[in-house]
C-alpha cells in the first residue's frame, strides 16, 4: 500500500503554492519589464528632442532629427476612420445578433463570420489587402484623377475597420443581450415598435458596454502592424488627404527597425514604441474599466 | 511537482538533441544587408553550399540593416552597396574591412504605356525626385526626348522604405550634380524624401512601378530587367547619353581603387560609363575571434569570400551584374589575406 | 393615424438597414477565403510542401522549412506560457481577492493590448542582443510573451466556474492541496483550459511582425533553436513583397495553408469544448 507522508505533503503544498505564486510574479515582472526596458532605450531620444519629438513633422535619418508627428497623425487617422467605417456594421451585428435573431441560421452563420473573420491572421489581411483592394482603390484614384497609389491612408482603414469589426461586434452582441427582458417587454406591451425598443431602451442600457467596445477596437486598431505596413504607402511625408500615402508608428517601426544604424535613429524608433504601448494601454484599461462597471451596475435607468 | 520538472527536462532534451543534431552537419553562415545584389548573391549562395559544407543564410534587409546587425554581431557578414563612412567605421570598437564583390547599375525605371525609351538629364531627374517636374508632359523631359509621345499625366515617385544603400548610390549622384538636391535631401540611406510613397527593398519599388501607371522609381538594373520594364539613359559627365548595361557599368569602374576598396563611381569620370554605378560589398571584422566565434567558422567565412570574388565571379554576367575588375579583383586579395584569427591572418599568403 | 405609420415605416426601414449591414460584414469574409482558395490551391502539392525554397527566378520552390519553423515556434511558445499561464490563472482564481492579485490581473490584460511590434522591440533587446544573434529561441520568446495572457485569462476564468463543492470536498477527504488542485480540479477545468491554450496558438500562429527581429527567417531547414529560423508568416511576407510572380504563388500558397490551419485549430477547439465538457 501507498503510504502518504505528511510531513513531506508540507512540503510539496508549501512549493506549489510557491510556485503559483511565483508564475504570478513572472507576468507582472514581464509587464513591468517591457515599460522599463523601453523607457530606457528611449532615453537617449527623449533627451535629445523632449516635447518637440510630438510636434515635429521631419523625420530625417540624415540629419538625425527625428518628429513623430507624420506617424502619429497616421496612426489616429488610420484608426479612427477604420472605426467610423466599422461602426455601422458593427452596430448592426449587435443588435441583430443581440436581440433579434439569437437563434436561427442567419444567427449561425453571422456569428461563424464574426469568429472567421477575427481569426484571419494579420498578414492575410495585408496580403490580400495588397493584391485585392489596392488595384480597386488604384482603379477608383485614376477614375478620379487623383494619384494612382493604390495604397494609402484610406487602403489601410480599409482593412482595419473589416478587421476590429469582429471585436465591437461580439462584444456589443454580449452586452446587447443581457439588458433585461422585463424592461424590454414591458416596452413592447406597450406598443412600441422595435425600432424604438432599440432605440430608447437597449440602447441606453447598453450604452456603456458598446462605447467599451468600440474603445477595445480603436485599441485594437492603433497596434495593427502587418496588414497596415502593406497597404499604406510607407511615405515618412505628412499625409495630405486620406488618399495619401503614410506610415503609422508600428508600420514605421516593422520598415526602419532592422536597419536603424545609430542610437539616436534607434532610439527615436523605440520611443515610438514606447507611446504606442502607453497608448493602448490606457485604450484597453479604460475599455475594460467601462465594462466592468457595467457587468455589475448594468445601468440604472 | 516532479512530474513537472521531469517533462521540463525532457522538453529540454528534446530541443537540446535538434540542436546538438543541426550542429553536427553543416556549418551555417549568417549574413544580412543590401538587396541590390540579392539575385546574385542567392545565386551564388546556393552554388556554394551545394558544393562545400556550409550552409550560408542570407536575409535582404537593406544596407542599412546588414550594417547595424554587423555592428550588433548578430551576423557574421554584412552585405552593403554604400561602404561605411570614416565616422561610421569609428563607431564600431573593432576594425571593419570591405570586400567588394560586384558592380551594378541603378537605373531609372518607369511605368508609360508603350514602355518608350527615355532620356534624362542628371537635373531632371533631380527635379522630379524633388518633386519640381510633376506631369510627364513636362517641357523639359520633351526637350530631351522629341519623338517620344509623353502623356498629361502625374509622375508618381516611388522610393525606399528601408535603409537602402541603392538609396544611398542613387542620392550620392544627385548630390554630386545637382546643388539643390545636396542641401535640400542630401545623401544616406534613409532620407527625407520630399515626395513619393516608399517601396520595401528593390523588389517593393519594382513591383510598385510595375503597378502604377505614371510611376517613376529607381531600382537596381537585374530588378528593371527581370521585370521587363524600360530603363532610362542617363546623361553621363562627358555628355552622353549612357544606357545602363554590364559594358556601361564596367566602363564606368575603370577609376583607381583605394587599398581599402571603398570608392564611389558615381558621375564617373569614364568617357562611357554610366554615371549611376556601383561597387557593392561585403563587411566583415578584421579580427574574427570575438563573441566566442571558433576558428571553424571564421575560416569557413574567409573561403567563401576568396570564391565569391574568384569563381563566384562567372556568375555575374547571366545575371546582370558587372563581375569586379582585375585590380578590384587584387585589392580584394589583399584585404582577405589581412584577415586574421587572433592575429594570424587565416589564409595562406 | 398617420404618426403609428411613420413608426411602422421606421421601424421596417431599420430593420431592413441593419440586416442589410449584417450581412454584408460577410462580403470580404467571402471575397477573401474565395481568393485565397483560388489562388492558393494551384500551388499545393506534395512538392511545395516538402522542397525548400529555391533562388530568385527558379521553380520548384517550397515551404518545408517554414512550415517546420512554424511547428518549432508554436512548440517554443507553449513551453514558455503554458506553465507560467496555468500557474498565474489558478492563483488567481484561488488568492483573487487580494491586492497583489489584482495588480497581476491587471498586468495580464495589459499585456494582452500589447500591440505585436512592441512585443518584437522588446524580445530583440531581451534576447536578440545579449544572446549576439537571432534565434528561433527569442522568436519562441516574442510568441510566448503574446499567447500568456490569453492562458491566464481562460485559466482564471474555468477555474472561476467550478463549484467550490469540489475542492473542499476533495480537501476534506485528506487530499493535498497541491493534489487537488493538480489532479481534481484542473481535470475538471481541462476543456476550457484546452480551449484556452488553443486560442492563444491559433493567435499566434499567424503572428509576423514580432518575429521580424527575432526569428528573423532562414532558407533553409533549420531545427536548431539557436539558429535563426523562418515561419509560414514570415515568409509570406518575404514573398508577398517581392516582385517576382512565382514567389507570389507560394505566398498564396503559403497563407492558403496558414489560414486552413487557423481554421482547424479553430474546429477543433469547438470540438474539444462540445465532448470533453465536464461541467453543467
Amino acid at each position: 500500500m501507498h503510504y502518504r507522508n505528511p510531513v513531506r505533503e508540507i512540503y510539496t503544498d508549501k512549493g506549489f503554492r510557491t510556485a503559483l505564486f511565483l508564475s504570478g510574479w513572472i507576468v507582472l515582472i514581464i509587464v513591468v519589464g517591457i515599460f522599463v526596458t523601453l523607457i530606457l532605450n528611449s532615453l537617449p531620444s527623449i533627451k535629445a528632442f523632449g516635447w518637440r519629438f510630438f510636434v515635429g513633422k521631419e523625420w530625417n535619418p540624415v540629419l538625425e532629427s527625428y518628429g513623430a508627428l507624420p506617424f502619429v497623425l497616421g496612426t489616429l487617422l488610420t484608426s479612427l476612420i477604420a472605426l467610423l467605417i466599422s461602426i455601422p456594421f458593427s452596430f448592426a451585428l449587435s443588435i441583430l445578433l443581440g436581440e433579434f435573431y439569437k437563434k436561427g441560421i442567419l444567427s449561425s452563420l453571422l456569428n461563424t463570420t464574426i469568429e472567421l473573420l477575427s481569426g484571419i491572421p494579420s498578414i492575410i489581411y495585408g496580403f490580400w489587402g495588397l493584391f485585392v483592394l489596392v488595384p480597386i482603390v488604384r482603379t477608383f484614384e485614376i477614375k478620379t484623377d487623383l494619384p494612382p497609389y493604390g495604397v494609402g491612408i484610406f487602403t489601410a482603414s480599409i482593412i482595419l475597420a473589416i478587421m476590429i469589426i469582429p471585436y465591437s461586434a461580439s462584444l456589443g452582441r454580449e452586452v446587447i443581450s443581457l439588458v433585461p427582458a422585463e424592461i424590454k417587454e414591458a416596452a413592447y406591451s406597450l406598443g412600441a415598435t422595435r425600432f424604438e425598443v432599440v432605440r430608447y431602451i437597449i440602447i441606453p442600457y447598453a450604452r456603456s458596454g458598446i462605447f467599451a467596445g468600440f474603445l477595445l477596437s480603436l485599441g485594437r486598431a492603433l497596434g495593427e502592424t502587418m496588414a497596415v505596413t502593406m497597404v499604406v504607402g510607407n511615405a515618412n511625408t505628412f499625409p495630405e488627404g486620406i488618399f495619401s500615402p503614410g506610415n503609422t508608428m508600428a508600420s514605421l517601426i516593422a520598415n526602419e527597425f532592422t536597419e536603424a544604424t545609430g542610437n539616436l535613429y534607434l532610439s527615436a524608433l523605440i520611443e515610438i514604441g514606447l507611446v504606442l504601448f502607453i497608448i493602448t494601454t490606457i485604450l484597453n484599461v479604460f475599455g475594460r474599466i467601462v465594462i466592468k462597471k457595467t457587468g455589475f451596475e448594468g445601468g440604472n435607468q | 511537482m516532479f512530474k513537472f520538472l521531469r517533462m521540463l527536462g525532457l522538453i529540454g532534451v528534446f530541443f537540446g538533441g535538434l540542436s546538438l543534431y543541426s550542429e553536427g552537419g553543416k556549418i551555417e553562415i549568417l549574413g544580412a544587408g543590401a538587396t541590390f545584389p540579392y539575385p546574385f548573391y542567392s545565386k551564388l549562395f546556393d552554388v556554394y553550399s551545394r558544393a562545400y559544407n556550409v550552409r550560408i543564410n542570407y536575409q535582404p534587409i537593406g544596407s542599412g540593416g546588414g550594417i547595424r546587425q554587423l555592428l550588433n554581431r548578430t551576423v557574421d557578414f554584412g552585405a552593403t552597396d554604400a561602404f561605411m563612412s570614416d565616422e561610421e567605421l569609428k563607431n564600431s570598437d573593432m576594425e571593419i574591412v570591405h570586400i567588394p564583390t560586384c558592380l551594378g547599375a541603378v537605373v531609372i525605371t518607369y511605368n508609360l504605356p508603350g514602355n518608350p525609351g527615355l532620356k534624362f538629364t542628371p537635373d531632371i531627374i533631380a527635379d522630379i525626385f524633388l518633386g519640381k517636374i510633376k506631369k510627364w508632359n513636362d517641357k523639359r523631359i520633351k526637350e530631351v526626348n522629341p519623338d517620344v509621345n509623353l502623356p498629361n499625366r502625374k509622375i508618381v515617385v516611388v522610393h525606399r522604405s528601408d535603409g537602402s544603400g541603392t538609396t544611398f548610390i542613387f542620392s550620392d549622384y544627385l548630390s554630386r550634380v545637382n546643388e539643390e538636391w545636396k542641401k535640400k535631401v542630401g545623401r544616406g540611406k534613409s532620407l527625407k524624401w520630399p515626395v513619393g510613397i516608399g517601396g520595401k527593398g528593390n523588389p517593393g519599388v519594382a513591383g510598385l512601378v510595375k503597378q502604377m501607371p505614371g510611376a517613376i522609381g529607381y531600382v537596381e538594373l537585374i530588378y528593371a530587367l527581370s521585370n521587363n520594364m524600360p530603363v532610362g539613359m542617363v546623361k553621363n559627365k562627358s555628355g552622353k547619353y549612357i544606357v545602363p548595361s554590364i559594358k556601361s557599368v564596367s566602363l564606368a569602374a575603370n577609376v583607381h581603387m583605394p587599398s581599402d576598396t571603398r570608392v564611389s563611381l558615381t558621375n564617373t569620370e569614364a568617357q562611357d560609363g554610366y554615371p549611376i554605378s556601383s561597387f557593392t560589398w561585403l563587411i566583415v571584422y578584421k579580427e574574427q575571434n570575438y563573441n566566442g566565434r571558433s576558428k571553424d567558422r571564421a575560416k569557413a567565412l574567409v573561403d567563401l569570400l576568396w570564391w565569391v570574388v574568384h569563381n563566384g565571379q562567372k556568375y555575374a554576367e547571366p545575371l546582370h551584374y558587372a563581375p569586379l575588375p582585375r585590380e578590384a579583383v587584387k585589392k580584394a586579395e589583399h584585404v582577405l589575406k589581412s584577415i586574421t584569427y587572433n592575429g594570424e591572418p587565416l589564409l595562406s599568403p | 393615424m398617420s404618426n403609428l405609420k411613420s413608426r411602422i415605416y421606421k421601424d421596417n426601414l431599420f430593420l431592413f438597414l441593419v440586416v442589410l449591414f449584417a450581412i454584408c460584414s460577410i462580403v470580404p469574409l467571402i471575397f477573401i477565403l474565395y481568393y485565397l482558395t483560388r489562388q492558393g490551391i494551384s500551388s499545393i502539392n506534395w512538392h511545395f510542401l516538402v522542397n525548400l525554397p529555391r533562388p530568385v527566378g527558379e521553380k520548384g520552390g517550397g515551404i518545408s522549412n517554414a512550415l517546420v519553423g512554424t511547428f518549432i515556434l508554436v512548440l517554443l511558445a507553449s513551453v514558455f506560457s503554458i506553465p507560467i499561464g496555468i500557474g498565474t490563472g489558478i492563483y488567481l482564481s484561488e488568492y483573487g481577492k487580494s491586492r497583489l492579485a489584482g495588480v497581476i490581473r491587471f498586468c495580464a490584460e495589459t499585456l494582452q493590448g500589447v500591440p505585436s511590434i512592441v512585443v518584437g522591440i522588446v524580445a530583440y533587446l531581451w534576447v536578440v542582443k545579449p544572446m549576439g544573434g537571432f534565434s528561433a529561441l527569442s522568436g519562441g520568446i516574442a510568441l510566448g510573451i503574446m499567447m500568456l495572457p490569453l492562458i491566464v485569462k481562460s485559466t482564471e476564468e474555468t477555474l472561476k466556474l467550478i463549484p467550490h463543492s469540489l475542492k473542499e470536498a476533495s480537501l476534506s477527504l485528506g487530499v493535498s492541496y497541491s493534489r487537488t488542485i493538480l489532479k481534481v480540479i484542473l481535470p475538471a477545468g481541462l476543456s476550457g483550459i484546452l480551449n484556452g491554450v488553443l486560442i492563444g496558438i491559433a493567435r499566434i500562429v499567424g503572428e509576423t511582425a514580432p518575429l521580424l527581429f527575432t526569428a528573423f527567417g532562414n532558407q533553409y531547414m533549420n531545427i536548431n533553436i539557436l539558429k535563426p529560423i523562418d515561419s509560414l508568416p514570415l515568409l509570406i511576407y518575404r514573398y508577398a513583397t517581392s516582385p517576382y510572380p512565382e514567389w507570389h504563388k507560394l505566398a498564396w500558397g503559403g497563407s492558403f495553408i496558414l489560414i486552413t490551419l487557423v481554421l482547424l485549430i479553430n474546429v477543433i477547439t469547438k470540438g474539444i469544448t462540445k465532448k470533453w465538457k465536464v461541467l453543467s
